[in-house]
């Protein structure tokens, strides 16, 4: 028999009788559940995660805490994570991507971290259409930039595409940066017996109670309204103080560990920094401050209240912490001791209600999923008669359209370091006064979509492409792998595909994954989501040495760099030996000096990348597409997305050329720029026109 | 000394701190809203962020802490006091500046880069701007369109007391494209506006940090 409102399968209830030798109580049904779940345990996910590279001379913690940390200079380093909301942005959009926010800052502070900076990749449905899919966006926008705002974090970067497959399951991922001195970072780890639990900030209650277990699910039309209470709701006000507070209580050195209270709650928090410790815990649960009365042992422990976290304070410290935490108004509780023996005990009003050995809280078996190679699309060749309608086209096109009706809601300067601000290739923000980081992002989900092989490996070439573009060096990454069902072979096997081809292109780009998040279960209605595996890359760069992608000077030659295929309609076969090849040289030029403005090539290839070029700087250009070597019919040297390409304008094109001869890489000067007119060879535009289109592109769509 | 305003949830304040410390070079200290002493500050500024988490109106709930009694007391006494952003509509709400700051017209927050004239460079704070100039500073407000009654606006403009407003597109539908006010002394000022984050080039500009160096400046002539 299985236990009533419990999402474990029959298997795992035998292996949990089987493992503890007894029936387990409500209780502890009720953190298994939670504690099993795909979202907490990674269950389906981890055989394969493995694959991934993730040692490196620069990570200085890596996958398994809250963040990766990677070292920058003698004195910083830098936190990052990736996480997803995807179920509660559905359901309550404002509410949920806002909680996502404040779950992936916590995650940065919780590490000793400042946090210093967000990026938020979204894929929505189709705003065209589907009027659903536009209170989404608009929503999920709002929730991100009212959190994200008053916290007083900027959100530098992210990117938005919109597809049909995500009318009801949109995908909110928010990346989180911050910045720590090295000796002041603090594990998710409590190791020391006799410590204190020290529960931090507002007071439980009873929402986001099976918030993970809701995330390991399918979503269904007919469930919306009593998901409601698995959402998590927001106080950007109380996440502000926590931030204040808690860079205040870092400094005292009395904390010894520290989890921020996501997903699963207090019970995964305190379980896992035990567990880490190779410790036990014993939770007098009755301590927690609570927001509503009555309620019971199992609502407390699994409840996701958000603006919570758990330190583990240094035993005779804890007046020294909570001094600081009453200045700024934060609330606290001593909820419980580290311990010796590896048990997870809670008790209530004196009466022990949970003893669990910790191992089997924290450690639940791995599922092997069956997987079954799916069908890879054919190409969708447009036949295209008129190439300036088609380019507006695609100006206008939101997944290709300006996204300033996105990014200037949020509040992309608070902390003064925002170099490149958002709508270029990459974010740049300062660091010291020499050097900064680049936070570059990538995955084509219509790609991934058509072939979800070459998509994921796009996915990471694309990430790299665009902090190379600023001219930073990728030095580690994280990933959100969004997909669907696992339980369906199909399903499974895009999401083994694309690990796969990660895995490949990091190693080849000898960069470490540090953090990530998988996300499954997100289908509607039993329609999948397209497979989006997003990639973000952190990079470093020298202030001196950036590279924007405006065009400048008039007469400067305009070059592109790398091959253009027929790759039009279709994902392109990204080689990562040729991708690596082009970014080096990429780096080589700026190094020298030979580069005055750069571009990768993404979305609309080599057309639309010109266009954007002339928009940001402002310069038109006079090129001839017929001029380049390749023997591909005129569309396909205009559109095709083939990976590995950047456009460069330089006043030295023929050291460029020069340059990338040494390195194997093509290299074609095609015109110059100047002028007011996108001059493509066979037409041209105006190019106030041009921009005007595609400024209005996805702003017109929303007001 | 200058001091910079903490209430819970101001989040410019680290910002504006390093400006005055590392470009201005002047002494600053934070000054924690709790904070009962503020005899030894010549100068304050209230940054930018969301106080109180923005509650009932912006600005409204600190305009209303005890500490800002002492806030009136220094302006009483002539020493320049600079409200950004929030600091701008705690000015307001606290009495010391005339008018208030709504909601924008788009019902939106604005983030971005925007062209500003300065209208008047008599007063503490704009003394090395030079009257009608166009300068560029970023705006990140979802509460900055400056309102007043009509009476009121014509007294301003008599006393010259606009002292910047939006010199190209209005951002945010404030009445006649008003930016920037000062108190009739000249030594209140609250704008929307974030210099501090236009005091470092290679953060889009420099524009911003003469209005510290002119407040700093005529603390020193003092």
């Amino acid at each position: 028999m299985k236990p009533i409102s419990l999402s474990l399968t029959r298997e795992e209830v035998r292996r949990v009788r089987s493992l503890l030798g007894r029936e387990p109580n409500k209780t502890e049904w009720a953190i298994i559940d939670v504690m099993w779940s795909e979202h907490a345990s990674y269950k389906s996910s981890r055989e394969y995660l493995k694959l991934f590279p993730t040692e490196g001379k620069d990570v200085v913690l890596g996958v398994g805490d809250d963040c990766g940390i990677v070292g920058f200079d003698e004195r910083y380093a830098i936190a990052i994570a990736m996480e997803s909301h995807n179920h509660p942005s559905a359901i309550e959009p404002v509410a949920g991507a806002a909680t996502g926010v404040g779950g992936i800052v916590r995650d940065i502070l919780s590490k000793g971290a400042r946090p210093i900076a967000c990026l938020d990749p979204l894929r929505l449905g189709d705003i065209y259409r589907d009027e659903r899919s536009k209170y989404l966006f608009e929503n999920i926008v709002k929730g991100i930039a009212d959190y994200g705002n008053c916290i007083g974090v900027p959100t530098v970067g992210g990117d938005a595409e919109f597809d049909k497959s995500f009318n009801k399951n949109p995908l909110v991922n928010v990346v989180g940066v911050g910045l720590v001195e090295r000796d002041k970072i603090i594990r998710g780890v409590a190791s020391n017996v006799g410590d204190t639990l020290l529960l931090v900030g507002s007071k439980t209650g009873r929402d986001g109670i099976h918030g993970v277990t809701f995330a390991s699910e399918e979503l269904k039309s007919e469930n919306e309204e009593e998901s409601r209470p698995a959402v998590q709701i927001e106080d950007p006000l109380s996440e502000k103080l926590l931030i204040d507070a808690l860079m205040e209580v870092y400094e005292t050195g009395a904390v010894s560990g520290c989890k921020d209270l996501g997903g699963g709650g207090f019970v995964c928090a305190t379980s896992e920094m035990v567990s880490k410790g190779g410790k036990g815990a014993l939770i007098d649960i009755g301590k927690v401050h609570l927001r509503e009365e009555g309620m019971e042992p199992w609502e407390i422990l699994v409840s996701e209240t958000q603006e919570r976290m758990m330190l583990a304070v240094k035993r005779g410290r804890e007046e020294e912490v909570e001094k600081i935490l009453d200045k700024w108004g934060v609330q606290h509780a001593r909820v419980g001791v580290v311990i010796e023996e590896r048990r997870y005990i809670v008790k209530h009003n004196g009466r022990i209600v949970v003893d669990l050995p910790v191992e089997i809280i924290t450690n639940p078996p791995t599922i092997h999923r069956r997987y079954k190679e799916g069908k890879r699309k054919e190409p969708e060749k447009p036949k295209i008669q008129d190439y300036e309608g088609f380019l507006m086209g695609m100006l206008a096109d939101p997944n290709i359209a300006s996204k300033r009706w996105i990014y200037e809601q949020y509040d992309h300067e608070v902390q003064t370091r925002t170099v490149i601000k958002p709508g270029m290739d990459a974010a740049v923000l300062k660091i010291s006064d020499r050097e900064g980081i680049a936070l570059g992002i990538g995955c084509n989900s219509k790609h991934c979509r058509m072939d979800p092989v070459m998509g994921a490996r796009g996915a990471v070439a694309e990430a790299v492409r665009n902090v190379t573009a600023v001219g930073g060096r990728a030095i580690a990454a994280v990933d959100c792998l969004n997909f669907g069902n696992p339980e369906k072979p199909e399903a499974f096997w895009k999401f083994k595909v694309s690990v796969e081809g990660i895995a490949e292109g990091l190693k080849a780009f000898g960069i470490p994954v540090v953090s990530g998040n998988v996300s499954f279960y997100n289908e509607a209605d039993g329609t999948p989501i397209a497979p989006s595996p997003i990639v973000a890359v952190l990079g470093r760069v020298r202030l001196e040495r950036i590279m924007t992608m405006g065009l400048r000077e008039k007469g400067e030659s305009i070059v592109v760099i790398g091959d253009t295929r027929e790759e039009m309609g279709m994902a392109p076969v990204v080689d990562f030996e040729r991708e690596r090849a082009v970014d080096d040289l990429i780096l080589e030029l700026n190094d020298i000096g030979s580069i005055t403005a750069c571009h990768d090539l993404s979305k609309g290839g080599l057309a639309v990348g010109l266009a954007k070029m002339a928009f940001v700087g402002g310069k038109g250009f006079d090129v001839d597409i017929g001029s380049m070597p390749e023997k591909i019919t005129v569309s396909e040297k205009l559109f095709s997305e083939s990976s590995g390409r950047f456009v460069v304008t330089s006043a030295e094109a023929e050291r460029v050329v020069e340059r990338a001869r040494g390195r194997g890489v093509s290299a074609q000067i095609i015109g110059e720029v100047g002028g007011k007119e996108l001059s493509y060879g066979p037409f041209s535009v105006d190019l106030k026109e041009a921009e005007e289109v595609w400024e209005r592109g996805l702003r017109d769509l929303l007001v | 000394m200058i001091g910079v305003l903490q209430f819970p949830g101001t989040n410019c304040d680290m910002d504006v701190i390093r400006v005055l410390r590392e470009a201005i070079k002047t002494e600053t200290r934070p000054v924690f809203f709790k904070d009962s002493n503020l005899e030894d500050l010549d100068g304050l500024v209230i940054p930018g962020g969301f106080s109180y988490g923005d509650h009932l109106r912006a600005g409204a709930i600190a305009a209303k802490m005890p500490i800002m009694s002492q806030v009136k007391k220094m302006a009483r006494e002539g020493k320049p006091i600079l409200g950004i952003c929030n600091g701008f509509q705690i000015l307001c709400d606290a009495g010391l500046l005339p008018g208030a700051l709504a909601k924008n017209i788009g019902l939106k927050f604005v983030c971005k880069w925007v062209d500003l004239r300065v209208e008047n460079n008599d007063n503490v704070f704009m003394r090395f701007y030079k009257r009608g100039e166009v300068i560029r500073m970023p705006i990140a407000h979802g509460e900055g369109r400056y309102v007043c009654d009509e009476k009121t606006l014509r007294e301003m403009e008599r006393r010259d007391m606009i002292t910047l407003r939006y010199a190209g597109e209005n951002p945010n539908g404030s009445m006649e494209n008003i930016a920037g006010v000062a108190n009739e002394e000249g030594n209140v000022m609250g704008l929307m506006p974030h210099p501090e984050r236009a005091s470092e080039g290679i953060l889009g500009g420099e524009d911003g940090k003469r209005i510290f160096e002119s407040m700093v400046r005529c603390i020193s002539l003092k």
